[in-house]
C-alpha cells in the first residue's frame, strides 16, 4: 500500500516523476495500445497522482471501479474500498474530497439516479471531485443497455458535466478534468460521461503516454473553502445559523450561492477550451448546409452519416459538443453560421440534447433543428437512420 | 492544529468581538492534551461553544456542551452532524463540522476519516458523529450500520429525542410504542429501535445507552468512545436528550425528565469489547482517562 510520506517534490508516493498537465497531454511522448474505455480510465487514474477513491459494482462501469481498486492495490492510488450503495459512495466520495482528497468514482444508469441527492450536495459543498458516469438505460422493466437519459437529471446539479466519444477522449478528458474541477477559480464537481458499453467495452486504438510519469497532486489549501482536516482554524464568526433561517439574509445567502456555484462553472470554460483544445469539435464541410450536433457515441455515427452524404454529394458537418456544462453556446452559434438544417441524433427518448440546443438557439439562428434521429433501450443508432431522417425532411422541404 | 494559529490580525483586534478576542486569550486546547478536558471547566472554557441556538432549557444543548467539553483533542476533532435541531448548534462550534444531507453522516465521515488518515499518518485526528435519531435510526440506519460493518475508526453519538423534533414533532423509529405523535396518531405501532443493541451486534466495540441526566457521566462515556474509536474500532453512544417542546414539558423539566427515563427505556446499557477494554485500562494507566 503507497504511503503519503513517500512523496516529494519530484515523484509521487508510487515513484512516478511529477508532471504538468499540459506535459501530460501534449508534450509527453504516447505509444499506441489496444484497450477499452474501462482499461483506458485505469490508465488515467494511474496517472493522476489520486488520493482516493470509492467504489461500488453496477453494470456497465464495474470493471471500471474494480480496476481502480487494482490500482490502490499496486500503490498508486491512496484510499479504496467498496461502498454500501451510490448513495453512500457519492456521500463518501464527499467526505474525501472535503477532508481534501484527489477522489474519483465511477457509475452507472440506476446508481446516478440512487445517488442523486448527493450531486448539487457536492457543488454547494464546491469540492472538485470527478464522477466518470458510463451511461445506461434507467426505465423500467430492467435494462442494463446503453441508453443516456440519466444525463438529463444531472444537468442543473451545479456539477460541470463533460461527454467523451470514445476511449481516447476519455483517458484524456479524464486528466483534464481533475485539473480543469480544482482551478481555484472553478473549484466545482466534473461529471465525464461515456456511453455505456459503446466505449467501457468497447477495444479501440489508443495512444497513451509512458505510465512512470503523473500530475502534480491536488492542493487543498488552494480551495475556495478550507478543506475539512482541522488544519486551519475554523471560524466561529456566525452569530445566527442563517442557513435556517426564514429571513432575507438567508434567502439572498443560498440564491448567490446557487449563481456562484453556476458562475464557477462558466469560469471553467477557459481551461476547459485550452485542455480540451475547444469545446466543440467539427469534422465535415466548413460551408455545408446541414449541420448534426452530437456528443459521445452519436458523434461518431454522425461523422458516418457525414461520409455516406458527402457520397451523394451533399455537404454536411459533425459538431461535437465536449462540454454541456458550461454549454458552448458562442462556439455552437459561430460553427452553425449558415446552416439551414440542424439535426441532434441522441442515444435516448426525450431528446435532451434537442432542448438544450434549441435553447441556445432560440431567437439567435434560424435553422429548422431536428430533434432526431432518436433510439434508446439498447438501439444502436445505424448511419442509415441518421440518412434516412435528412432525406424525410430535405424532400419535405422540396429540395 | 497547531494552537497558536489562532491569531487574530492585529489590524482587526479593535472590531473583533469580544469571545473572538477571548477565544486567542484564553484558549485552554493546549492544555487539554496533558490533562483530562471535562466538566469542570465548562463555565470558563468556552472557546469551543458560548452561545447556542436551540430551545430555552433544552436537554440537547446541555448534552452537547457536555460532549465539546469532554473531547479528548478538540484542535483535531471534526464533526460531521445531520439535519436536525443539532444541525442549528453546529455553525456555533470552533471546530471543524460538517453538514451534508439528512442521514449521509456515517458515509461522510468514513470518507473524512479516511482520508486525515492518508494525509496525516503522524497526526491522530478524531471524526465524531453527532446526529438525531431520525438521522441515525431511520433515514441513516443503513450508512451507519454499515460504517460499523466496516469497523469505521469513528465516534457515532445519537441525540436520542425519541421524535423528529426540528420538523415539529412527528414519530420516529426511536419513538416508544404507543406514543402519539404526529405520523402516528393513534399512537406508534412498533417498539422503540434499539439502536445499542444493533450498534453491539454490527461491531461496535464501546455501545452505551444512557441519558443526558449526568454530566459527568456523559464525558467519560464520550472520551473514552473517541479513544477506543481512534485505536480499536467504531463506538456508539445512545443519549437521551428529551424534546421538552414535544413531550409537554417546561424549560426547568428536562432535567427530572432524563432522571426519570434513567430507569426506564434509557436504563444504563454498556458493552465493552475485550480489546476495547484492555485498551481502556491502558489508557488510565497512562493518565489519559
Amino acid at each position: 500500500m503507497a504511503s503519503i510520506k513517500d512523496m516529494t517534490d519530484t515523484h509521487n508516493w508510487s515513484g512516478q516523476k511529477l508532471v504538468t498537465a499540459d506535459h501530460m497531454l501534449f508534450e509527453a511522448p504516447r505509444e499506441k495500445h489496444f484497450m477499452t474505455g474501462s482499461e483506458v480510465l485505469k490508465e488515467a487514474v494511474k496517472r493522476c497522482t489520486v488520493d482516493a477513491s470509492v467504489s461500488y459494482p453496477i453494470t456497465p462501469q464495474s470493471e471500471a471501479a474494480h480496476l481502480i481498486g487494482e490500482l490502490w492495490a499496486e500503490g498508486y492510488v491512496g484510499m479504496y474500498f467498496r461502498g454500501e450503495n451510490e448513495f453512500g459512495v457519492m456521500a463518501e466520495v464527499a467526505g474525501c474530497a472535503m477532508a481534501g482528497a484527489r477522489t474519483i468514482t465511477t457509475t452507472s444508469g440506476p446508481g446516478t439516479l440512487r445517488a442523486m441527492e448527493n450531486f448539487p450536495q457536492w457543488s454547494g459543498t464546491r469540492i472538485p471531485c470527478q464522477l466518470i458516469l458510463m451511461a445506461r438505460g434507467i426505465n423500467s422493466p430492467l435494462t442494463i443497455q446503453p441508453d443516456n437519459l440519466e444525463v438529463t437529471f444531472m444537468l442543473e446539479t451545479g456539477c460541470m458535466i463533460w461527454y467523451a466519444e470514445n476511449v481516447q477522449e476519455l483517458f484524456d478528458m479524464s486528466i483534464a478534468a481533475f485539473i480543469v474541477a480544482e482551478k481555484p477559480d472553478v473549484h466545482v464537481p466534473i461529471v465525464t460521461v461515456v456511453d455505456g458499453f459503446f466505449v467501457s467495452h468497447t477495444r479501440e486504438s489508443v495512444m497513451l503516454p509512458a505510465d512512470d510519469i503523473a500530475l502534480f497532486p491536488y492542493e487543498p489549501y488552494k480551495a475556495p473553502l478550507p478543506p475539512i482536516d482541522s488544519e486551519t482554524p475554523p471560524g466561529r464568526f456566525l452569530r445566527d445559523p442563517f442557513v435556517m433561517k426564514s429571513n432575507y439574509i438567508s434567502y439572498a445567502t443560498h440564491a448567490s450561492w446557487q449563481w456562484e456555484v453556476r458562475s464557477a462553472v462558466e469560469r471553467s470554460r477557459r481551461y476547459a477550451k485550452h485542455f480540451l483544445k475547444g469545446l466543440v469539435h467539427v469534422t465535415g464541410s466548413e460551408d455545408a448546409e446541414i449541420a448534426f450536433v452530437t456528443c459521445g457515441t452519436a458523434s461518431h455515427q454522425a461523422k458516418e452519416a457525414e461520409r455516406e452524404l458527402m457520397k451523394h454529394g451533399i455537404k454536411s458537418k459533425v459538431i461535437k459538443l465536449r462540454t454541456i456544462r458550461p454549454f458552448p453556446k458562442e462556439e455552437l452559434l459561430k460553427e452553425l453560421e449558415g446552416v439551414k438544417h440542424i439535426f441532434v441524433p441522441e442515444f435516448n427518448v426525450v431528446g435532451w440534447l434537442e432542448k438544450e440546443v434549441k435553447t441556445a438557439l432560440h431567437n439567435n439562428h434560424t435553422a429548422n433543428i431536428v430533434g432526431g434521429p432518436r433510439v434508446a433501450g439498447g438501439m444502436s443508432l445505424p448511419a442509415e437512420a441518421i440518412l434516412k431522417e435528412v432525406f424525410e425532411h430535405i424532400n419535405v422541404e422540396g429540395k | 492544529m497547531a494552537i497558536d494559529i489562532y491569531k487574530i490580525n492585529p489590524e482587526f483586534r479593535d472590531i473583533m468581538p469580544k469571545e473572538i478576542i477571548d477565544l486567542e486569550e484564553n484558549a485552554t486546547w493546549a492544555q487539554n492534551q496533558k490533562k483530562p478536558r471535562g466538566i469542570k471547566e465548562m463555565p470558563d472554557t468556552k472557546e469551543i461553544l458560548e452561545e447556542h441556538s436551540l430551545c430555552a432549557g433544552c436537554p440537547e444543548a446541555a448534552a452537547l456542551r457536555y460532549v465539546l467539553a469532554a473531547l479528548p483533542k478538540p484542535e483535531e476533532t471534526i464533526i460531521v452532524n445531520s439535519t436536525g435541531c443539532t444541525s442549528l448548534m453546529f455553525p456555533h462550534i470552533a471546530l471543524h463540522t460538517v453538514h451534508s444531507l439528512f442521514g449521509n453522516q456515517n458515509a461522510v465521515a468514513t470518507g473524512i476519516k479516511r482520508v486525515l488518515d492518508w494525509r496525516f499518518p503522524d497526526i491522530e485526528k478524531d471524526v465524531v458523529v453527532l446526529a438525531g435519531d431520525g438521522a441515525t435510526v431511520d433515514i441513516g440506519l443503513d450508512y451507519t450500520l454499515q460504517s460499523f460493518f466496516r469497523q469505521e475508526n469513528i465516534t457515532t453519538i445519537c441525540f436520542d429525542n425519541e421524535v423528529y423534533a426540528n420538523t415539529g414533532g412527528q414519530e420516529s423509529g426511536a419513538t416508544p410504542k404507543g406514543q402519539v405523535f404526529k405520523m402516528a396518531p393513534t399512537g406508534k405501532k412498533f417498539e422503540k429501535v434499539k439502536m445499542w443493541e444493533l450498534a453491539t451486534t454490527a461491531g461496535c466495540h464501546y455501545t452505551m445507552n444512557m441519558t443526558a441526566s449526568a454530566p459527568k457521566a456523559v464525558a467519560k462515556a464520550v472520551r473514552e468512545a473517541i479513544l477506543v474509536a481512534r485505536e480499536i474500532g467504531p463506538t456508539f453512544l445512545n443519549i437521551y436528550t428529551p424534546c421538552i417542546l414535544e413531550i409537554g414539558l417546561s424549560a426547568n423539566e428536562g432535567l427530572g425528565e432524563m432522571k426519570d427515563q434513567d430507569k426506564d427505556r434509557f436504563a444504563s446499557y454498556k458493552f465493552v469489547s475485550p480489546e476495547a477494554e484492555e485498551f481502556l485500562k491502558k489508557c488510565k494507566e497512562e493518565g489519559k482517562l
